[in-house]
């Protein structure tokens, strides 16, 4: 009898999907809360150890050498560390000091899905009250919002495509909500 | 249905994104505080037609606290400012008196 | 007769047949009609029957405005009721049924409500069913249901599905006619964001029927033209078979994309909800006809002279073969030329102004047409069609100078541009006494977020309705919405656009202009609900001053087209009759959507798996697979109960209890909600926050604790455990962490936002899963990894550890009453742990236990819950937990409240323990009575129960309740009346009723 898994998985599995768009989940990824005073010299550090990116600003996204820092709010952080969380997390709190901040992780509590293809755009904007027109919204961009009924934040990659995080309890409802707007048939056909 | 600008995150938010929460500018009272005072604090509040502030959270965005000076009758919207004030600061204040010459808000004008 | 004819017909290509069928009865068309223009081709005149009287009724309109041809489109899954055959695109095998007849069009049997015409008046519902009341519900109202309704509603759910699309623009132009078109360019050549949408198939609106020349071109050829420079233009976006629903506060703009409605067989969604924000608003959608009121005019093939003059043209269809035009405006006249041209026999033109027209009328004149001016349609006969006309002096009360025979009449009593979007959002309206119209006042905009207007109407829609003036208007208004929205216009010239002038009209609001009543009653307001001219006079004389009331006395323009044709000429018909000026009188007022829209688009893709978000936990596909019923908390699914082969729910439910007291229980209670809280205030802040003092819990150990509003009142409970000096973690209820962690945030940012604390809500974060039971400390020691023991894990405390080489964060916390550990463990290794303790618990004989087994152990231990015991009145005193309430703090939320002399009135009801006498199960919320009656005639009350189960470890009936003096009445025996008729005995106890000393949890 072969040991049972004990390694974490994700909420979905790395469930795809291909319509208009293609819908897929990404694979355990950190993900570290940090709040603070961002304008602080020890959350500028923690920053830069976790990610080894500068802090981004208003709505921005900064990506750097060992992952990826999102604005969520004026004193909220969520950073991306590419390798092990706990290890990551350790650093951030080494970084942070005696600072007054929270740090915590929260990769378990997050679905992340990927949303790319030339209608992706489209896909978005029939589930969330953002104009993701070209021009409006671009890479280097997040958008917190609401899809549908649940609260999601969104940003862009470099090559265009999305990368949505939800709640873990709520990933099926995102990935089926994606999928229906992304029926074939209902292209828009204004991105 | 309303759009609000974030002053925290910069978005200008439609309603679906935002949560109301009533009346801005009350001053809480706790244990000490007369009956009359505490039921106002509780329970009285304000109901303009015309110029009012008012809380809202973008519940779905950064999950901020915020104020709004709004017109309840035409949604003239004269600005929004931060939650961590206890009256409304002078820009908006200034704002208002543009629009509205002659309005007036508690003893404030 | 109605028939296609040979020539005309811009819109249908003769080369493609279309089959449809109409009551089962095959028909054919062609692509690019209209189902009306198909049914009118094939000679349908009759397509329907009224609301209140059953009459016959023919299509009026070729548009929106239609009143009459609704119809049930499709069968089964994709059959929808109510549908308008003027705005319905012919496809290949539709199917379409008339409405609101039985057994048969041809023959109804409710017609007979019509010979009764007289005693159906305005008004009469009320009037005569009101008493006696009893007869209402169980005679009359079941008699009307029966014979009243329009279409009847699908019975199969919708095959279809929908979607909404949210759109931003700096100019909405609502409207593709050439007024849209010219205002989509004169803002688009600014620069703005241009979104033109047009509710039909196709552009150019009346132009191409209604002839004249823009600049020098055909109207056909100017649109053509402009919309391929529109679609040159990156900045322009298109969309045709898309309606400007409704027009909202701030820029909000709701379109109604029909998408597959004209090709059932194509994939993807059949309609699309645009949520559209825009700097400015521009409506061009354009103007209706009215039309006139005489006797009759609601017999089929009776119908607006515009209509008639589209269905020739666009559709090569004449409604009829012997016509009679009659008029009070010179429009009317291009009816009369067009048919004459088209080979249709014009009997008369009737214009009922005394001097007749201008340059159209010699127009017609010069086509041999007969004109005679100063008379008026006494009197339309027939029954399913026209047969003839009664012809009299407009001066007069309606006695006929001559009868011709005929099978149509074409009429035309002026314009009225549409304002709906324009009023939706505020917009006001004045009188334009020479066109007698009301048209939007600019001078009264509605307007935005900067108090500036933010929609313009242009074109007909603003009152213009010479091709020329048209155009100018467009053009500027397109110009200055651009400008509004921050873009600068390019300094072009407007398109030119060149029509025959024309003589001003005559208001004419009841024809003749002294019809007796026996004429009056069967002049038609409006056609869909039944409305007379004598009902809307009726109801001035009896009181109705003002047009909402008479609107809803009377049920005018309250059908499915909302009165688009009925409106005006009933307010005038109103002012009329009252005396007074039209503009006094006012109108109704204009709601959105401007045509009805599907409950589809409404609901755009929330339905079926995504109707609305369904919350697993980690571990919800093991419950799925070990039978579990489930019950909603929230939008979370939580196991109610795992039914094994032979149980009933209440089996399995006991089987829960036994096994988890007797041997060992696992719960998911993933659901719990968990908020960080740190920073140097957070033990004050949590001191505000919670009724007892949590700044001197120590770190390592865990403290229940007690959450009030500032009102007072319990709003949740649960553990809050101390991490280190800064860091708490606080336990909420399932329903509660999203709000808790709201309410927190909320205090920390608007009233101390001075003070250090942060917080994060980290449910999801951790799977908890609740391990209960006497042999729960053996099982988690199988399984290996840390100490659980009693010295190392006391109760109330809290270590990290490790569990079969998974980490784990042990709380000793139980909500049971029994040794209870509950397990937080990373939400990926959720399933894993709870696998492995299924796998290792198999020994010790342990079964997982859902929400009602843990509802029955609490309620058996005295332990209150949320919802249950609390329902947003109850203070913590009333439920004996005022030893969780703090007496040294100066303040916490909710303090000052229960100070209140309400709050501490010792009248107040308590909570208790209730046994019943027969041990049988208390119904639950029952009242314990008392004695006497209220004021109302009631028994008095009590106390009531709050929580009742059937207690298997008790093998009773146990309850909890709230009763007055309820804690110094053990021992006293309270009645409970049941819905049942039965009196429940129960006899006030304790409410803890199983180890009241607590020796099972602390071991």
């Amino acid at each position: 009898m072969s040991e049972p898994i004990t390694a974490p998985i994700t909420a979905l599995g790395g469930a795809r999907h291909d319509g208009l768009a293609r819908i897929e989940e990404v694979g355990l990824h950190g993900m570290i809360t940090l709040r603070g005073d961002l304008a602080s010299k020890a959350v500028k550090a923690a920053v830069m150890a976790a990610t080894g990116a500068k802090l981004p600003g208003q709505r921005g996204v900064v990506r750097g050498k060992s992952g990826t820092a999102i604005w969520m709010s004026p004193d909220e952080l969520l950073l991306c560390p590419y390798a092990e969380v706990d290890a990551t997390l350790g650093k951030v709190t080494a970084a942070l000091g005696t600072a007054h901040a929270l740090a915590v992780d929260v990769s378990d509590a997050r679905a992340m899905l990927t949303v790319s293809g030339p209608a992706a755009r489209e896909v978005l904007a029939k589930l969330c009250p953002v104009d993701f027109a070209p021009g409006a919204f671009g890479p280097g961009m997040v958008r917190r919002t609401r899809m549908a009924q649940v609260p999601a934040a969104i940003w862009m990659e470099q090559d265009e495509s999305f990368r949505v995080i939800c709640f873990r309890s709520v990933a099926r409802y995102v990935f089926d909500l994606l999928g229906v707007a992304a029926q074939p048939g209902s292209g828009v056909g204004v991105y | 249905m309303l759009i609000l600008h974030c002053p925290y995150c910069g978005v200008d938010a439609e309603e679906t994104e935002l949560s109301p929460g009533g009346e801005a500018h009350v001053k809480r009272f706790g244990p000490g505080a007369s009956d009359e005072e505490f039921r106002d604090y509780l329970f009285a509040r304000e109901n303009p037609k015309g110029v009012h502030f008012e809380r809202w959270r973008h519940a779905n965005g950064c999950g901020k606290w915020f104020h709004a000076a709004r017109c309840t009758m035409t949604l003239e919207v004269f600005g929004t400012y931060s939650a961590q004030t206890t009256e409304p600061p002078k820009e908006i204040r200034d704002a208002i008196t543009a629009k509205r010459p002659g309005w007036t808000w508690r003893e404030v004008e | 007769m109605s028939t296609r004819i040979a020539t005309q017909g811009r819109l249908i290509d003769r080369s493609k047949p279309v089959r449809f069928t109409f009551n089962g009865k095959a028909m054919s068309g062609f692509a690019g009609d209209t189902l009306a223009s198909a049914l009118l081709a094939n000679d349908q005149m009759l397509v329907g029957r009224s609301f209140k009287y059953h009459r016959p009724r023919g299509i009026v309109a070729s548009g929106a405005e239609e009143p009459n041809a609704l119809v049930g489109l499709g069968q089964g899954a994709a059959f929808e009721p109510n549908q308008r055959a003027t705005t319905t695109e012919l496809f290949d095998g539709l199917s379409a049924q008339s409405q609101n007849h039985w057994p048969s069009l041809e023959f109804d049997v409710g017609a007979v409500n019509s010979g009764f015409a007289r005693f159906l008046p305005a008004g009469f519902y009320y009037k005569t069913f009101i008493h006696p009341r009893p007869f209402w519900k169980h005679i009359y109202e079941p008699f009307i249901r029966q014979s009243a309704g329009l279409g009847k509603a699908p019975k199969e759910r919708d095959a279809d599905t929908y979607e909404h699309f949210y759109f931003f623009a700096d100019v909405v132009v609502i409207g593709g006619g050439v007024a849209g078109l010219a205002a989509a360019k004169s803002a688009a050549e600014s620069g703005a964001k241009v979104l033109l949408i047009e509710q039909t198939a196709h552009w150019g609106g009346r132009a191409p029927v209604d002839g004249g020349e823009i600049d020098g071109m055909s109207p056909e050829a100017w649109i053509a033209q402009t919309l391929d420079a529109l679609k040159s233009m990156p900045n322009v976006t298109l969309r045709p078979r898309c309606m400007g629903a409704g027009v909202y506060d701030h820029g909000y703009v709701l379109g109604y994309e029909r998408l597959t409605d004209h090709a059932p067989e194509t994939a993807g969604p059949r309609h699309r909800l645009w949520r559209i924000r825009a700097a400015q608003v521009i409506t061009a959608t354009g103007a209706i006809e009215r039309p006139l009121s005489f006797a009759g005019n609601d017999v089929p093939g009776v119908m607006l002279a515009s209509a008639m003059r589209d269905y020739v043209v666009n559709y090569g269809v004449a409604p009829g073969q012997r016509v009679i035009v009659v008029t009070n405006n010179d429009d009317a006249y291009r009816t009369a030329i067009t048919l004459k041209r088209a080979g249709v026999e014009v009997l008369r033109v009737l214009d009922a102004r005394a001097s007749g027209g201008g340059a159209l009328m010699e127009e017609a004149r010069s086509l041999g047409l007969r004109i005679d001016c100063g008379r008026a349609v006494a009197k339309v006969s027939g029954g399913k069609r026209v047969t003839k006309v009664g012809i009299c002096a407009q001066e007069g009360q309606g006695a006929a100078l001559e009868e011709v025979a005929c099978d149509a009449v074409a009429m035309s009593g002026g314009w009225s541009p549409v304002v709906h979007l324009w009023s939706h959002c505020g917009g006001k309206l004045t009188w334009d006494d020479a066109l007698a119209m009301f048209r939007p006042d600019p001078k009264r905009a509605p307007t935005g977020a900067d108090g500036q207007p933010f929609v313009a109407a242009a074109g007909a829609a603003n009152g213009e309705l010479s091709l020329g003036a048209v155009l100018t208007d467009a053009d500027g208004a397109g110009k200055s919405a651009a400008k509004s929205a921050g873009f600068k216009p390019k300094r072009t010239k407007a398109p030119r656009g060149d029509a025959t002038g024309e003589a001003p009209l005559a208001p004419i609001w009841l024809m003749p202009r002294a019809a007796k009543v026996s004429l009056r009653m069967k002049a038609w307001l409006d056609y869909q609900n039944d409305v007379k001219v004598s009902d809307v006079q009726l109801a001035a004389r009896e009181g109705y001053e003002s047009v909402e009331h008479t609107k809803r006395y009377t049920t005018l323009g309250m059908a499915t087209d909302q009165g688009k044709l009925s409106n005006i000429n009933g307010l005038a018909t109103l002012a009329d009759a009252l005396g007074a000026e039209i503009p006094t009188v006012g109108t109704t007022t204009f709601r959105p959507p401007y045509t009805p829209i599907s409950f589809g688009a409404i609901a755009g893709e929330a339905r079926g798996e995504v109707f609305q978000p369904l919350r697993r936990t980690p571990i919800h596909d093991w419950h799925e697979a070990h039978g579990a019923e489930w019950e909603p908390v929230g939008h979370w699914r939580r196991p109610y109960t795992y039914r094994q082969a032979g149980e009933t729910t209440h089996d399995a439910v006991m089987r829960e209890v036994n096994n988890t007291r007797q041997a060992v229980g696992m719960l998911d209670a993933s659901t719990l909600g968990k908020i960080i809280v740190k920073g140097p205030d957070a033990g004050r802040f949590l001191d505000m926050l919670y009724t007892n003092m949590m700044s001197t819990l120590k770190p390592g150990k865990c403290r229940y604790g007690l959450m009030c509003s500032e009102n007072g009142f319990l709003i949740d409970d649960g553990v809050v455990a101390r991490i280190d000096e800064q860091t708490f973690l606080c336990h909420t209820t399932t329903g509660g962490a999203e709000h808790i962690h709201a309410h927190m945030e909320e205090w920390l940012q608007t009233e101390w936002w001075d003070w250090q604390v942060y917080t994060a809500n980290v449910t999801e974060q951790f799977a908890q899963i609740a391990v209960v039971g006497p042999k729960a400390r053996a099982l988690l020691e199988s399984l290996g990894g840390m100490d659980v023991s009693k010295e190392a894990l006391p109760f109330m405390t809290w270590a990290d550890g490790t569990l079969a080489g998974i980490p784990v964060r042990i709380y000793r916390i139980s909500f049971s009453g029994e040794l209870s550990y509950e397990i937080a463990v990373r939400a990926g290794q959720g399933r894993a742990l709870w696998d492995r303790l299924a796998q290792a618990g198999a020994a010790f004989g342990v079964m997982p236990y859902g929400t009602e087994a843990l509802h029955i152990m609490r309620a058996e231990k005295g332990f209150i819950m949320i919802g249950d015991e609390t329902d947003g009145t109850v203070i913590p005193q009333d439920l004996g937990l005022s030893w969780a309430i703090s007496k040294k703090k100066e303040d916490y939320l909710g303090k000052r409240a229960q100070q209140r002399s309400h709050m501490t009135d010792p009248e107040r009801w308590k909570l208790v323990g209730l046994e019943t006498e027969d041990s049988g199960v208390l119904p639950d919320g029952a009242y314990a009575v008392a004695e006497g009656r209220n004021a109302n005639g009631q028994r008095n009350v009590q106390g009531r129960v709050t929580s009742t189960y059937h207690s298997p470890t008790l093998g009773r009936g146990i309850a909890m309740g709230l009763v007055l003096h309820g804690p110094d009445r053990m021992g006293e025996v309270l009645e409970f009346p049941g819905t049942d008729g039965k009196i429940h005995k129960a006899r006030i106890v304790d409410p803890v009723f199983y180890d009241k000393d607590g020796e099972k949890q602390n071991v």
